[in-house]
């Protein structure tokens, strides 16, 4: 029996001719908050049903909380809670029913039910909608809910697959606050996928970079974020051409690395920020390009993925 | 990362309920839903009573002066209940389900997958059962006598809810194998043939031609003799051993189909 709360082995997943998963190797300790951020399609959802036991790999192995997915999906399942994407509740059952439910359907006893519910209630604020139908809860409170079923059976492993796509800001920061004190309070393990690299940036002790169904890059989201070394100078000018012209103006300038295009964007990767923007907004005045801001800062995770892979995660927030 | 320990297996709060208690979760969430989706039940309820009082005060006064003595009504009485029974089933839902990611969730769980169709299939009995009370009760109070006395009568009602149950394979075969609402709410064509091409408005001696040999192989046919022979005939246990097998027949045909899908969609994921 492993120590880690995951551990993958070689794990493939086919569909056909596309795979899926193309040999991750994975590991997640206990207590941790694992991010697995990567573009639509990219094999993060494939990865989380594989480890939920909801589908089986081609090759490879998956160990979850000491069990294997293949020879022992109950041991997995009774140790695992997940909130999938969308919200898999049914809206004609109210809050509190929705979480009896779920406390029966994992064997546990009607007091150990109740007593469970006050808690999670207390995790999750709902507050007096519990009694509700679920098909009259907003998006944010019906995620919450989702969360909270998740909950019930008090999962040592909590997979949460891109938790917060849908939601309008102050309920994503919720369900951050929510995810943060789980694994603080409880000790939860948690695995999330994003695409949002504010929220694995935020949440994540560590970030694996998925890519066509590898992993590209793995570690604390500052490491990885300092290994590209460079400051990031992002100027917005009038239109396309604008910037076209500008980068032929900047590119050559001294202590530039890259300049790469974006619509009506510019961006130019420094070694030195600082020392280099001074130097790219005279290059942009004398070349006669009309600016509409500039702004330095340090690499994100996004620009991790394009060093590594020469695209962009696709999130709505890029 | 947090210092705080993980929930150890001896806190661990989850556990395998067994098999009758999955059974048991699965078919109280579905009975729960049924009256909160009125819509799903009316016709079921609406129609077999509209064709039991539209048959009997067309064909009524036909059908006895053709032959003195018999009980149209009580002829009626089986066909009206066999139309409240086929093709209820909670498939729909089940589509629902699948499509929001509910049936996800209760495939992480520790459940029996077993559980997951068959509870649905407990609540479908419940539910024909009460579905078939309200036409009892009408054929009662227009005058059908029950030749089996109170005994006869449920297993009356138990042969119809068996019935009911052996076709509902049909339409959940097809919402686990589509996961699509349309292919599922088509699934009702299916009751055309067994509920019309039998013996419901004729005795089988009076069929003729092609439609009296679709009859003798439509298990409809001997499911109707069955349920007839307990109202007019008293304790015929030729016609009840028919019946029984009629529905065993049709319920093997149906379970298979639908457990294979239900092994089908849970493999695929």
């Amino acid at each position: 029996m492993t120590d880690a709360a995951i551990e993958t082995t070689a794990l493939r997943r086919s569909f056909g001719d596309l795979e899926a998963v193309a040999g991750v190797d994975l590991s997640v300790a206990r207590g941790e908050i694992y991010g697995f951020l990567g573009p639509n399609g990219a094999g993060k959802s494939t990865m989380v049903r594989i480890l939920c036991t909801l589908i089986t790999p081609t090759s490879g192995s998956a160990i979850v909380a000491g069990h294997d997915v293949v020879t022992d999906p109950t041991g997995v399942r009774l140790r695992i809670g997940a909130a999938l994407q969308g919200t898999a509740i049914d809206p004609k059952l109210t809050g509190r029913e929705t979480l009896l439910l779920q406390g029966r359907y994992y064997g546990m006893s009607r007091d150990a039910i109740a007593a469970r519910m006050a808690e999670v209630l207390t995790l999750v604020d709902i507050g007096d909608a519990i009694d509700r139908r679920v098909g009259t809860y907003s998006g944010g409170m019906g995620r919450r809910l989702d969360l909270a079923t998740s909950l019930m059976h008090r999962p040592e492993v909590l997979f949460l697959d891109e938790p917060t796509t849908g939601l309008d800001p102050v309920s994503r920061t919720r369900v951050w606050e929510e995810v943060r004190r789980l694994n603080t309070e409880l000790g939860m393990t948690i695995f999330l996928t994003t695409q949002y690299l504010e929220e694995a940036d935020e949440l994540a002790d560590r970030v694996g970079i998925i890519n066509e169904g590898r992993i590209v890059a793995e570690g604390p989201p500052d490491e990885l974020k300092r290994g590209i070394g460079n400051d990031v100078i992002v100027v917005r000018v009038t239109s396309h051409d604008g910037a076209e012209t500008a980068r032929a103006a900047v590119a050559a300038l001294p202590g530039v690395a890259t300049v790469e295009v974006r619509g009506d964007s510019l961006v130019v990767s420094a070694l030195d920020g600082a020392a280099t923007v001074s130097p790219v907004a005279v290059a942009l005045n004398g070349c006669g390009v009309g600016v509409v801001d500039l702004m330095l800062r340090t690499p994100t995770l996004d620009d991790v993925f394009l060093e590594l892979t020469g695209a962009h995660i696709q999130g709505d927030d890029q | 990362m947090t210092a705080v320990s993980a929930p150890a297996d001896a806190e661990r709060l989850a556990q395998p309920a067994g098999f009758i208690h999955d059974l048991t979760s699965v078919a109280l969430r579905a009975l729960k839903l049924i009256p909160r989706d009125p819509a799903g039940v009316i016709p079921a309820l609406v129609v077999p009573l509209f064709f039991f009082v539209v048959n009997v005060g067309s064909l009524q006064n036909v059908a006895e002066g053709a032959s003195p003595g018999f009980d149209f009504k009580a002829f009626q009485l089986p066909v009206a209940i066999v139309f409240a029974v086929t093709g209820v089933s909670r498939a729909s839902n089940l589509v629902t389900d699948i499509q929001d990611g509910y049936f996800d969730r209760l495939l992480m769980t520790p459940m029996s997958r077993v559980a997951l169709l068959l509870g649905l299939m407990v609540a479908d009995f419940t539910l024909v059962i009460a579905l078939c009370i309200p036409v009892v009760l009408l054929g009662l109070a227009v005058g059908v006598d029950v030749a089996t006395g109170p005994l006869g009568l449920l297993l009356f009602l138990l042969l119809a809810g068996a019935w009911g149950v052996a076709f509902t394979g049909f339409p959940y075969a097809i919402a686990l194998k589509t996961g699509s609402p349309a292919a599922v709410n088509s699934s009702f064509i299916l009751f055309f043939p067994f509920a019309f091409l039998t013996t419901a408005f004729l005795p089988q001696e009076a069929l003729t031609g092609w439609l009296s040999s679709i009859a003798d192989y439509n298990p409809v046919t001997y499911l109707l003799a069955g349920l007839r022979s307990l109202l007019m005939e008293g304790w015929a246990a030729s016609s009840l051993l028919k019946a029984g097998l009629a529905i065993a027949v049709v319920g093997a045909v149906s379970f298979t189909l639908a457990f294979t899908a239900l092994r089908g969609r849970v493999r695929r994921g």
